[in-house]
């Protein structure tokens, strides 16, 4: 039933232009590492909530191949800017998804991609600002056997 | 059996189901129900909206029981329309006995359904269509919420051919639809593409571009009033039906995309804008908490029959029923660009009451005659009752799970929580029309596998999960799958992999043990390579040996913690 394969690994990048980076799989292996991750990405600076939006199915037709659009809300100025954004996806293998970065020619901080998941988890988008802080949101996406529909 | 048109001439109790109009109780309770009665409806404001849903290919009048436990969870416990029996009654009150007690709840539904017969049948719906456009002639919109083309033996011989005849007979504005997807894409673009009015989808993109599939809004003027309808799809049909049949399409929620055609719509100057969806109920009365905007959503999926519209801050929340039992009237005064008030009424189609639209009536005779001799060919007998709607069991599926066992020779047997499927009263025989009512679909194959005591407790807490989850957004479909064989307890407030516990091997009387295979037999599998008959055949096979049928009360499936 499977389409060809180029969704798996096409990039929608949005109207920005977003340069991206697919995870890197040696890195980090144990699903505990989500928060490292996180925690590396920031510095260990607190994210706070708001601004980003993670846009995802709420229940995954297929968890092989997940849309997820990722958009901040932030002007794309010189002196305010969306830097990048990162992926993690909280109960896989290798919870790294992605990473994102912009810049101020991105024009819009939005990028899309796809990515597989193991299990219902949470998704996690990180932003770092170009003034040094941090936004966050996190959603679930649930994984299910599926059938029995109503 | 007694002559139901003759008790109907003198039958005592109230005479109308009305929305704000009149309280219930204040109705004559000698009153003789007329066709009047059930159509009285003053004129209110400049736009009607007349709305049937998941009518599930029922032509023909039927029987319906609604369900007796339908469990609300998270925001939605013990609120409409997660009410049943004597609660509803209460909670809307409705005279038990009355024809509205009959046709909304599952109290004392034998004794009710002697009295007042069947309800339903498209050609008596088309009366009362008729009769609202000629009462509102420039007024009137038209809206099927979906689950139209799916559900009887003709449909499914026809690959849905006879529900689109005769439903374009009935000329509605627009519809939605969830069902409709299991006769396969290309069948459905077939078909889509010759419709004389629009099949709305604004949550269905392709799988390969993210681009719209489908229409997402129409815009239509009535009584002066710019209209905008936006049709929502099942958001889990590609999860809960076999995604083989549509691996171009994906749908979900899309709340974001919901929240621009709205924006949209009224930035193009839509006065009212109206949700025709098959969300399910907790799942719409979510999304107007959430999107501002929407004047009505017009709910379908859940099969919930409500006396009066639910408000969920500026959103009207309409739930038309399933199986032509219904027809919604929504008549709106819209000015200034709002909803300034309504006058709603639940139509309840009796059918022994509402006169057959001829024409109508001819059409239906039409598609069904190729097929007439196999449609009343006796294939057995109940002494019960058998229904299908409730959260756990039903007696259909008892029957189901009974001829899986046995026919497939299986230790444990899966019949998935489906809410369409009419009802069969004790004394009735059963025809191939009736069995396929319960089973009709385009996935049928009886499979037998084996499965681990494990993977069961996993499908079990997976589907309670799609049930009970109490964020609504994360149920996926249909009612808790049945269960044949096979015991177990479940408390629907606890998370996933908590929520079942005591899995018993009903045979055995044993304990079921993780690591043990075990012999399941089911039906409805959505993946594409299951192997063995239709499960018609199977049960039909196990008819000839078992009837009269008599299913006993399944105590099997014990619920705590509620």
């Amino acid at each position: 039933m499977r389409l060809i394969n180029r969704r798996e690994t096409l990039v929608l990048a949005g109207a920005a232009g977003a340069a991206f980076m697919l995870a890197p799989h040696a890195a980090f292996s144990a699903a505990g590492d989500a928060q490292a991750l996180v925690t590396k990405f920031t510095g260990g600076k607190t994210a706070s909530d708001g601004k980003v939006t993670l846009q995802m199915p709420e229940i995954a037709e297929n968890g092989n191949t997940v849309p997820l659009t990722v958009s901040i809300d932030s002007p794309m100025t010189k002196d305010n800017y969306v830097k990048r954004v990162l992926i993690v996806a909280e109960g896989n293998p290798r919870p790294e998804v992605a990473t994102f970065n912009f810049s101020p020619m991105s024009g819009t901080a939005e990028a899309s991609t796809r990515m597989r998941l193991a299990k219902t988890q949470n998704v996690v988008a990180v932003a770092e600002m170009s003034d040094g802080s941090f936004h966050k949101v996190k959603r679930q996406v649930k994984v299910t056997i599926g059938g029995c529909g109503g | 059996m007694i002559s139901r048109r003759e008790f109907m001439q003198v039958v005592a109790a109230a005479g109308a189901i009305y929305g704000t109009s009149a309280p219930w109780a204040q109705l004559s309770a000698q009153q003789k129900i007329t066709q009047d009665d059930l159509l009285a409806f003053k004129p209110f404001g400049n736009v009607t909206i007349a709305h049937l849903t998941d009518i599930h290919a029922q032509l023909k009048p039927i029987w319906f029981r609604e369900p007796s436990i339908n469990l609300g969870v998270g925001a939605a416990e013990g609120k409409p329309p997660h009410i049943t029996g004597n609660d509803f009654l209460k909670y809307y009150n409705i005279t038990p006995g009355s024809p509205e007690a009959y046709a909304l709840s599952s109290e004392g539904f034998v004794a009710l359904a002697e009295q007042y017969g069947r309800m339903g049948g498209v050609d008596r719906i088309a009366t009362v269509l008729k009769h609202i456009r000629s009462d509102r002639p420039d007024n009137t919109l038209f809206l099927d919420g979906g689950d139209t083309w799916q559900g009887s033996y003709t449909s499914l011989q026809t690959r849905g051919a006879d529900m689109v005849e005769v439903m374009n007979a009935l000329k509605p504005d627009a519809m939605t639809g969830h069902w409709e997807f299991t006769l396969g894409a290309d069948r459905v673009k077939e078909i889509v593409d010759e419709l004389p009015f629009s099949f709305l989808g604004a949550n269905i993109f392709d799988t390969e571009w993210n681009e719209p599939a489908f229409d997402a809004v129409k815009m239509f003027e009535r009584g002066g009033v710019k209209i905008a309808v936006i049709g929502q799809a099942f958001p889990y049909t590609p999860i809960a039906n076999p995604r083989w049949m549509i691996p171009n399409w994906s749908f979900g929620i899309r709340e974001e995309e919901l929240a621009k055609h709205v924006a949209a719509a009224r930035a193009k100057g839509a006065e009212l804008v109206i949700l025709l969806s098959h969300n399910g109920f907790d799942v719409d009365r979510k999304v107007a908490s959430r999107i501002s905007g929407i004047d009505v959503i017009l709910c379908g999926h859940t099969h919930d029959a409500l006396p009066t519209p639910l408000k969920v801050g500026n959103t009207l929340l309409v739930a038309s029923g399933s199986s032509g039992k219904f027809v919604s009237r929504l008549d709106i005064d819209v000015s200034g660009g709002r909803v300034r008030d309504y006058r709603y009424r639940l139509i309840p189609i009796f059918a022994d009451v509402i006169k057959p639209d001829p024409e109508v009536g001819n059409l239906i005779d039409e598609v069904r005659k190729p097929h007439r001799e196999e449609l009343k060919r006796v294939i057995g007998k109940t002494d019960t009752l058998l229904f299908r709607r409730g959260n756990f069991n039903g007696t259909i599926d008892d029957l189901i799970c009974q001829a899986l066992l046995e026919e497939r020779d299986a230790e444990i047997a899966l019949s998935p929580g489906f809410r369409w499927g009419p009802s069969l009263l004790p004394g009735q025989e059963i025809t191939v029309e009736d069995l396929y009512n319960a089973c009709a679909m385009t996935y049928p194959t009886a499979y037998r596998n084996t499965m681990t005591g494990k993977f069961l407790k996993e499908v079990l807490e997976d589907v309670a999960d799609n049930l009970f989850n109490p964020d609504p957004y994360y149920q996926q479909g249909g009612d808790m799958v049945r269960v044949g064989g096979l015991g177990y307890t479940i408390d629907p407030a606890k998370p996933i992999g908590q929520r079942i516990s005591n899995m018993t091997l009903l045979k055995e009387n044993s304990p079921i043990d993780p690591t043990r295979e075990y012999v399941v037999a089911g039906w409805a599998s959505i993946n594409q390579n299951a192997e063995g008959p239709a499960i018609w055949e199977v049960v039909e096979t196990y008819l000839k040996a078992h009837s009269p049928v008599r299913v006993t009360p399944n105590d099997a499936v014990k619920v705590v913690g509620v």
